[in-house]
């Protein structure tokens, strides 16, 4: 193997034992480190949403955003693009949202799953690989989002970074706009949202995984789509790195339990769960990558 | 020579354009492009179909390469 494919397989290992140090360290079961739940939990923190048990203002976003920015920023590889399809993007990324939702999860978490025991991430993974090679079916047929234009200033690109700041300020300092309905920000007091490591290790962790993914240009999509059509397994190494980091650190932490039942954060509607993770494998195909990449905006690639 | 212009265009759609041509059977093609992911990606599809890649123009976000079998 070259060293681009050992550093990614590293990349993977190293961020697979940080989710479950994560979970360790007080994050849900089987979810320490997911895009998707967490960017939910966000707008829960915000009060975008009022479910009471999925609410808190995740610094692992806000880590993974600043870290690969940064990273962006001091390889050169930063450009603030825009213009290609915006509409479609939005809509697009809606869909994804909605079916990591409804499988309860991002393509990372189901690793996470999957690492943790729960039979159930398997046969969203069956849903997530066809989804791919139907998102490369259409890329085959000539789906095209189009020619991104760069932008005049590169301003536009930093406005998630300071949006994220801002979220960070406001998670430090612990502001409630309006106490008498309890926010924002929201924070559970049960469920999910209530449970999460110390503010700094969350943090440390999203720069840490920023700055691996920026650097690797990990995609578990992308990974599979890349296998699909030019038969390049580099992205794919690094999501066998995840699932062994967090595997053998779930054994060792005895947090690995089998099974399809009774596992936490899940359930167990096996068309749900397929179809769930064959939108996020359609969308993220034809979007171009996960939403382990947060900010399309902020990433280059 | 056959050339591709893959500017402003994000991964994969790069790869894929590089690909239709390559499989077109072409054994000179000059690709231009202006990120450095699609830059590694699509040297990276070259070399595995057994092209050599010449970079002409190697800057991170604006580079133009010679690829031949």
């Amino acid at each position: 193997m070259d060293r681009g494919k050992w550093l990614i397989l590293v990349s993977g290992l190293i961020i697979g034992a940080i989710a479950v140090t994560l979970v360790k360290l007080g994050n849900p079961p089987n979810m320490g480190f997911c895009i998707a739940c967490f960017e939910r939990d966000i707008a829960g923190a915000l009060g975008l949403h009022r479910a009471a048990v999925a609410q808190y203002m995740r610094p692992e976003i806000i880590g993974l955003v600043l870290g690969s920015a940064l990273t962006a920023l001091f390889a050169g590889e930063y450009r603030a693009r825009g213009g290609s399809a915006t509409l479609l993007r939005f809509f697009m990324g809606v869909f994804m949202m909605v079916g990591a939702l409804v499988f309860l999860g991002c393509p990372l978490r189901d690793i996470l799953r999957m690492a943790g025991g729960d039979y159930n991430a398997v046969v969203g993974l069956f849903g997530f690989i066809l989804g791919v090679g139907t998102g490369v079916f259409f890329l085959k047929q000539g789906f095209d989002l189009g020619r991104a234009k760069i932008s005049s200033s590169p301003l536009g690109g930093l406005i998630m970074p300071a949006l994220m700041l801002f979220f960070l300020y406001l998670l430090l300092k612990g502001t409630v706009f309006n106490p008498a309905d309890g926010g924002p920000l929201f924070f559970s007091q049960k469920g999910p949202g209530s449970m999460h490591a110390a503010i700094a290790f969350s943090l440390g962790a999203g720069l840490i995984v920023g700055f691996l993914a920026q650097r690797t240009r990990l995609c578990l999509s992308g990974g599979i789509r890349d296998f699909i059509l030019i038969r390049d397994n580099t992205l794919l190494l690094g999501f066998i790195g995840i699932f062994i980091g967090a595997l053998v650190l779930n054994i060792a932490f005895g947090l690995f339990k089998a099974g399809f039942a009774g596992q936490p954060i899940a359930h167990s509607n096996h068309i749900w769960n397929f179809l769930g993770l064959y939108l996020v494998g359609l969308t993220a195909t034809l979007l171009g990558g996960v939403p382990f990449t947060p900010a399309d905006s902020v990433r280059s690639g | 020579m056959e050339k591709l212009d893959v500017r402003g265009l994000s991964c994969p759609i790069p790869v894929i354009k590089t690909k239709k041509l390559i499989d077109q059977g072409l054994a000179e093609i000059q690709i231009v492009g202006d990120s450095a992911v699609s830059k590694e990606n699509v040297s990276k599809l070259a070399r595995s179909c057994g092209y050599t890649v010449v970079m002409k123009v190697d800057e991170k976000n604006n580079w133009e390469m010679e690829i031949k079998k």
